[in-house]
């Protein structure tokens, strides 16, 4: 049994995951999809397909162009109909494939399973996860080969598996333990095999009591441990996870990695199951479609590519117009302005919310009330990095930590003067960023003379 | 399905704005006024203690703080910041600071002084390094010491006419009058300690004193919402009389008559109305607990003080106002290490990351 620590900070926001109750829907298949090459941290993916060509289910479309990047595959069969850009959920501007689809959905051969992952090599299973264009599907998109390949000098000891879902509204995870829980176990497992590791945890907040029985059983006999954990956001926060389970605390500007300890959240780990022993690269996921406006809210399985526009139609679209439409959770999803954007690999989630749960800020000056310092999980002081980042003092907000910041928005969720204090710390962050690539590139250019 | 009957949604209505997209709804305004609320009880005390002059003086220093604030935020082209009420908590706290004696024209120079002096100097709400209300009293106090202490006995009976009442001295004031009898006389010092109210009197604000510092009872109650609501820290009125409770305790111990017993002093004079209402004020106090704390204390010692060695009877104002200039001090030597910051200003060695990996082990 764990005992799960407290961690500092955090709040209790309204959950609102009203979808929980319902199934999971395959999507039908669409006439149309625009497959970003773009859908993880990293360096786009290299286009390997040409306009004109026919594709197959899970053929290749783009190869990983770099060593943090991840391979894209076409979610149905049909013909590359065009090669050109779309709007991302962000707002940037992302290069992409569309593929017509011919209707019949034909796979092309799968990638040869792994009849025996439990003996095969860790290298082979590594380079299959690589291979799948895995990324992590918790939000960040980190691809997932790389996560798997720490630093030799580091010792991994302990993979905790992120079922906590800690946004509000969202349900995408909470009905993947439920549906599929033997996927994510199995998967857990092969990751421990990749990297060797014993200790497993699944990790689920107590308002997920069925998920914690199912994982719970679905884990007997395989050394697999479930905690349930206490409910607060940001508990799904990597470093706030680990502290929570572990008791360990990941160095400031450091990766889990440093604590021995790998988090994979569990969409990402049944999507490695799928990979290792079915053969099947990442093409589609389950998103939450939910919201007070939404006529038909719900947990589909989309593949990748399919606007936002066709996700809402089938959701029978709205009863009253949304005031925000945004993609991911309430806390850290970003608002979007178009549905012509294409659901990805990490979009867990179309949350539409009403003109009433719209929060328009209208910020005064600071009362120093300090409830931003007791929530912040990183244990700063945004209500103080806020001035500074006002006055534009970037590096004395640096000397205070602000690169620290995890974005979780429990500051300005908290905040009574309504002052936008993660994004001023989001600002900053940027504002640091752009000036140490700016040096490193000065002396890139200097070591060249 | 047809395409007809589904409705999409009007895009050109969309807000987009960075994340969060949640927020608590509570506001400055919201606290403003739960603050002026759990202040209430203790003002329909002083009401019943004092009689209907108690209620004009608190309402005219509440209308003329507003009316300063509304002044001053129009003479700095700023837009209105009275509905956050901030302006009418000032001036209730700084009505419950007077004495039900006090002359109209000095509510209204109390207010000037308070809103002006004590916060728009400064740029308003937030800005302020001290408590407002505490800024008007001690203006008041030390620009007229005979008016505001000045004290009627409440005649008990509840809504009297305060022309009835007679005039006394404080429960503190007493204190003093004993410690300057004491040398001479025990007898003598006996003989002001006769005049002391009871325990129960103190505790019911049956007493002579400021008009909201008297009733114990409702300021418990108004604090101990506050502290539900989560707008003050139980550890601030928890320290703050306590820190008073063990120094005057220990006085007491070495000498009983000169200094009363803790209890007596933790129930008289502004300490309840200070430890619950004001040395929580959120502008002028640290912002994180540890910081809260040490303010605390150090209320409690300078307030403790100040009532046994100083020349003035009662300490809490000016013991708040000083931890006020402190403030900013103790925040910064108060500030924690962010998560997984070693020391500040350096990265964690590869040693101490070891530590933290293997917490159990020594």
């Amino acid at each position: 049994m764990i005992t799960q620590i407290r961690f500092y900070g955090g709040i209790h926001p309204s959950e609102g995951k009203v979808s929980n109750k319902e199934d999971i829907i395959n999507a039908p298949l669409q006439e149309l999809y625009t497959v970003p090459l773009q859908q993880h941290i990293g360096a786009p993916a290299k286009m390997v397909v040409q306009k004109g060509d026919h594709v197959l289910r899970g053929q290749l479309l783009g190869e990983p162009g770099g060593f943090v990047s991840a391979a894209v595959h076409s979610p149905t069969s049909g013909t590359v109909k065009d090669v050109t850009t779309c709007l991302g959920p962000a707002g940037a501007t992302l290069p992409a494939v569309v593929i017509e689809s011919d209707g019949e959905d034909k796979a092309a051969d799968p990638l040869p399973p792994f009849e025996n992952w439990q003996d095969a090599d860790p290298a082979a299973l590594k380079a299959r996860v690589g291979e799948a264009g895995i990324v992590g599907m918790g939000g960040a998109t980190f691809p997932t080969f790389v996560k798997l390949s720490p630093p030799p000098n580091v010792k991994i000891d302990t993979i905790i598996l992120d079922g906590v879902e800690c946004e509000p509204c969202l349900t995408a995870d909470h009905r993947l333990m439920l549906e599929t829980p033997e996927k994510i176990v199995k998967g857990a497992q092969i990751i421990g095999r990749i990297l060797g590791v014993k200790r497993i945890i699944i990790a689920i907040e107590l308002n997920k009591p069925d998920a914690i029985e199912t994982m719970t059983k679905a884990a007997e006999g395989t050394g697999v441990e479930v905690a349930p954990l206490v409910v607060r956001y940001p508990q799904g926060a990597e470093k706030q996870l680990i502290y929570a389970l572990t008791g360990r605390k990941v160095p400031s500007g450091g990766l889990p990695a440093a604590v021995g300890c790998v988090v994979s959240n569990v969409g990402t780990t049944a999507a490695i199951y799928e990979a290792v022993c079915l053969g099947k690269p990442l093409y589609e996921r389950v998103t939450t479609v939910t919201g007070t406006p939404v006529v038909k809210p719900g947990n589909y399985r989309f593949r990748v590519g399919t606007l936002y526009r066709t996700a809402l139609e089938l959701c029978g679209g709205v009863s009253e117009d949304p005031a925000k439409i945004i993609s991911g959770g309430p806390m850290m999803g970003m608002a979007v302005y178009s549905l012509d954007i294409p659901v990805m690999k990490g979009t867990s989630g179309i949350l539409l919310l009403s003109r009433d749960e719209l929060v328009q800020y209208s910020p005064s000056a600071c009362l120093r009330c300090g409830r931003c310092n007791d929530v912040c999980p990183m244990s700063m002081m945004p209500g103080i990095l806020s001035a500074q980042i006002e006055h534009q003092k970037f590096e004395l907000a640096e000397k205070w930590h602000v690169m620290d910041c995890i974005e979780c928005g429990s500051c300005a969720y908290i905040c009574p003067a309504g002052r936008p204090l993660v994004q001023h710390m989001r600002r900053a962050k940027a504002v640091v960023n752009a000036k140490k690539r700016a040096a490193a590139a000065a002396a890139a250019a200097a070591a060249k003379k | 399905m047809t395409e007809q009957t589904i409705k999409m949604p009007d895009m050109s209505q969309l807000v987009v704005s960075s994340s969060p997209h949640y927020h608590d709804r509570d506001s400055v305004r919201k606290i403003m006024f739960k603050v002026i609320g759990a202040l209430t009880p203790a003002a329909l005390a002083s009401v019943y203690f004092f009689g209907w002059r108690a209620l004009m003086v608190i309402l005219l220093c509440m209308v003329s703080c507003a009316a300063f604030e509304a002044l001053f935020t129009r003479m700095m082209g700023r837009e209105s910041a009275l509905n956050d009420g901030s302006a009418l908590l000032t001036g209730m706290l700084l009505g419950m600071n007077l004495p039900v004696t006090v002359p109209v024209w000095m509510c209204i120079v109390g207010s000037l002084a308070a809103i002006g002096l004590g916060k728009m100097v400064y740029g308003g709400l937030g800005g302020n390094p001290f408590n407002p209300a505490l800024v008007g009293r001690v203006a008041l106090l030390v620009g007229c010491p005979a008016a505001m202490t000045t004290w009627v006995k409440p005649s008990g009976c509840g809504f009297a006419k305060w022309v009835d009442a007679a005039t006394g001295a404080t429960p503190l004031a007493l204190i003093a009058q004993c410690d300057a009898t004491s040398g001479a006389t025990r007898q003598a010092a006996d003989a002001v300690a006769q005049q002391y109210p009871s325990v129960l009197d103190l505790f019911i604000g049956n007493c002579g004193g400021s008009l909201g510092e008297t009733c114990a009872v409702a300021l418990i109650i108004g604090g101990i919402f506050l502290i539900c609501v989560n707008i003050i820290r139980w550890q601030v009125p928890v320290c703050y009389i306590g820190t008073v409770a063990l120094f005057t305790g220990i006085a007491y111990a070495f000498h009983p008559c000169a200094h009363f017993n803790p209890l007596l002093h933790i129930l008289s004079g502004g300490l309840m109305l200070g430890a619950f209402f004001m040395a929580t004020d959120m502008v002028t106090t640290p912002l994180n607990r540890k910081g809260s704390v040490v303010f605390a204390v150090g209320c409690g010692v300078l307030t403790s003080v100040i009532r046994l060695w100083g020349s003035y009877p009662e300490g809490v104002s000016f013991s708040i106002l000083i931890m006020n200039a402190l403030t900013p001090l103790i925040d910064k030597f108060t500030a924690g290490r962010p998560f997984g910051v070693m020391k500040v200003g350096r990265r964690a060695s590869s040693k101490e990351i070891e530590a933290e990996k293997n917490p159990t082990k020594k």
